[in-house]
């Protein structure tokens, strides 16, 4: 298994990443190379020209501002991990970071490959999801933003043009004390997940209000159980209140593939929105799936 | 199209002048280049670790890297860990606690468990667990590994309060 012959480039500016991309035909981004590489490998892709964009000044880097957390799209994962920042601001994301894959591949790893690659059940997707995250591109004409809502436009295809880089990723945090919950069932830990959901609340006065629920690993994209986050505002947090109103996870259009029936993925959407909804709000202390292995 | 590139790759302190296609992945440049077979390929695809060098400090997979990415960043192989005659700590803790049957996994496992311990040589129990199931092993069964590190574990810390005493 070896990877298929093609011309390399390094820019070291986005403008030069972004004239390249422009003008190469059949050239391929590299971030982390964690799913690229692979790809390489095994030739599912035969790209022309690989466009390295680990030498790009200014593309890496982790900051807050006005209540958005702005993650440069080549910061790596192992970076996001260990960020105090992230861990305060952003718990879902750092929670979320630990099942994403090994130490090895987060040393190399990137959020904006994440994003890119754009698996069902790529963790970061489904967190971005649950944030309502922006992306921001920059193509030859100029820079713009895309809603999260709006960037899955299929099956490992994100919706940017072939002459777009993912510059960054912005996430609106949540005010101080929200509580957050992301949990996964997998074949083995450090797999990619079967399914996934994560959970936010904001809990004043002993209610509800304000709720984000997601499921990802179901559809070919992570989706909001919208329906679920509207019958909770309001009320109080209560683990018979999160089992009935989850069972509305069982309608989903799930995917069916050889790890798992359409049948089985809603069934685990019903079980993991309860016990994410509950996770976050402390009703899971002493649930055994909760505690450390 | 493919024209070989001319890079030096510093492996163990010591500079080796290569010329590689792009194409070429990190590790096989290391084994066919440079002739330090130590690093083993298993799966070529990231999911063994049997790759697993230290690239700039960190614990890479070598077959998802390329070989010219690596170009000026200090790079570890099994080969650098012994001083001479004198085995690495953590290798003499594998023949003790037989961590190693085959030993196809075992530079892999070794350079995961140098860098993370150098890292943090107070690394928890359930870290060190959860670093360590990234890489296979298809003889041990792995509960020889987790104690031939832990133990390793041990003994560097001892030299460490030593040296700090
Ligand atoms: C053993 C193993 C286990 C894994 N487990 C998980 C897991 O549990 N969960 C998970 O989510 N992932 C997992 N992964 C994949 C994860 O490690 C990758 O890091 C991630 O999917 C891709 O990020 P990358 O930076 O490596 O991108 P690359 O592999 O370099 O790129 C991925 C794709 O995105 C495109 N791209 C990259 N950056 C940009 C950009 N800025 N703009 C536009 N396009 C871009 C590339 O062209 C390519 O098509 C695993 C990988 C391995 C090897
Ligand atoms: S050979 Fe690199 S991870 Fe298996
Ligand atoms: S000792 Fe044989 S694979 Fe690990």
């Amino acid at each position: 298994m070896k990877p298929p012959p093609f011309q390399y480039h390094d820019p070291k500016t986005l403008a030069e990443a972004v004239g390249l991309l422009g003008t190469l035909d059949n050239a391929k981004l590299l971030a982390g190379g964690q799913s690229l590489m692979p790809m390489l490998n095994m030739r599912f892709v035969l790209p022309d020209h690989v466009i390295d964009l680990n030498l790009v000044e200014g593309m890496a880097g982790i900051k807050e501002t006005d209540g958005v957390l702005e993650i440069g799209a080549m910061t790596r994962q192992r970076e996001l991990e260990f960020s105090d920042l992230v861990a305060a601001k952003c718990p879902l994301l750092h929670q979320a970071l630990m099942h994403v894959g090994h130490r090895q591949t987060r040393n190399r790893g990137t959020i904006g490959g994440s994003l890119c690659h754009l698996d069902p059940a790529a963790e970061l997707v489904t967190v971005c999801m649950a944030h309502d995250a922006t992306i921001a591109v920059a193509g030859p004409g100029g820079t713009r933003e895309i809603a999260f809502a709006d960037f899955p436009a299929g099956y490992l295809t994100p919706a940017i043009e072939l002459n777009e880089i993912v510059t960054a990723i912005r996430i609106p945090v949540w005010p101080a004390g929200h509580k957050a919950a992301f949990i996964e069932f997998s074949r083995r830990h450090g797999d990619f997940a079967i399914v996934s959901a994560a959970a936010l609340l904001q809990i004043d006065g002993g209610r509800i209000t304000r709720a984000s629920l997601t499921i990802g690993g179901v559809a070919v994209a992570p989706v909001r159980a919208t329906e679920v986050e509207q019958a909770i505002v309001g009320q109080a947090p209560t683990s018979e209140l999160f089992a009935k109103v989850c069972e509305s996870c069982r309608s989903f259009e799930a995917m069916a593939d050889i790890h798992a029936s359409a049948e089985y993925r809603q069934h685990l959407a019903v079980v993991l929105a309860r016990r994410a909804l509950e996770k976050a709000a402390d009703l899971a202390d002493n649930a055994p799936w909760n505690r450390a292995h | 199209m493919s024209n070989k590139i001319d890079l030096t790759l510093n492996i163990n302190g010591q500079d080796h002048a290569v010329s590689v296609e792009p194409r070429k992945t990190l590790v096989d440049a290391i084994r066919e280049d440079c002739a330090l077979t130590g690093t083993h390929i298993g799966c070529e695809h990231g999911v063994c670790g049997a790759c697993t060098v230290i690239v700039g400090g960190e614990a890479v997979r070598s077959c998802l890297m390329f070989a010219v990415q690596a170009q000026g960043k200090p790079i570890r192989t099994v080969e650098g860990l012994a001083s001479g005659k004198t085995l690495h700590p953590l290798q003499r803790s594998f023949m003790a606690h037989h961590g190693l049957q085959c030993g196809f996994c075992t530079p892999g496992f070794l350079m995961l468990a140098v860098n993370t311990l150098e890292k943090n040589p107070a690394i928890g129990d359930e870290e060190l667990l959860d670093v360590l199931s990234s890489n296979l092993c298809r003889c041990t069964g792995y509960q020889n590994i987790i104690l031939a590190v832990k133990a390793a574990r041990e003994d560097m810390r001892t030299k460490e309060e030593a040296v700090a005493g």
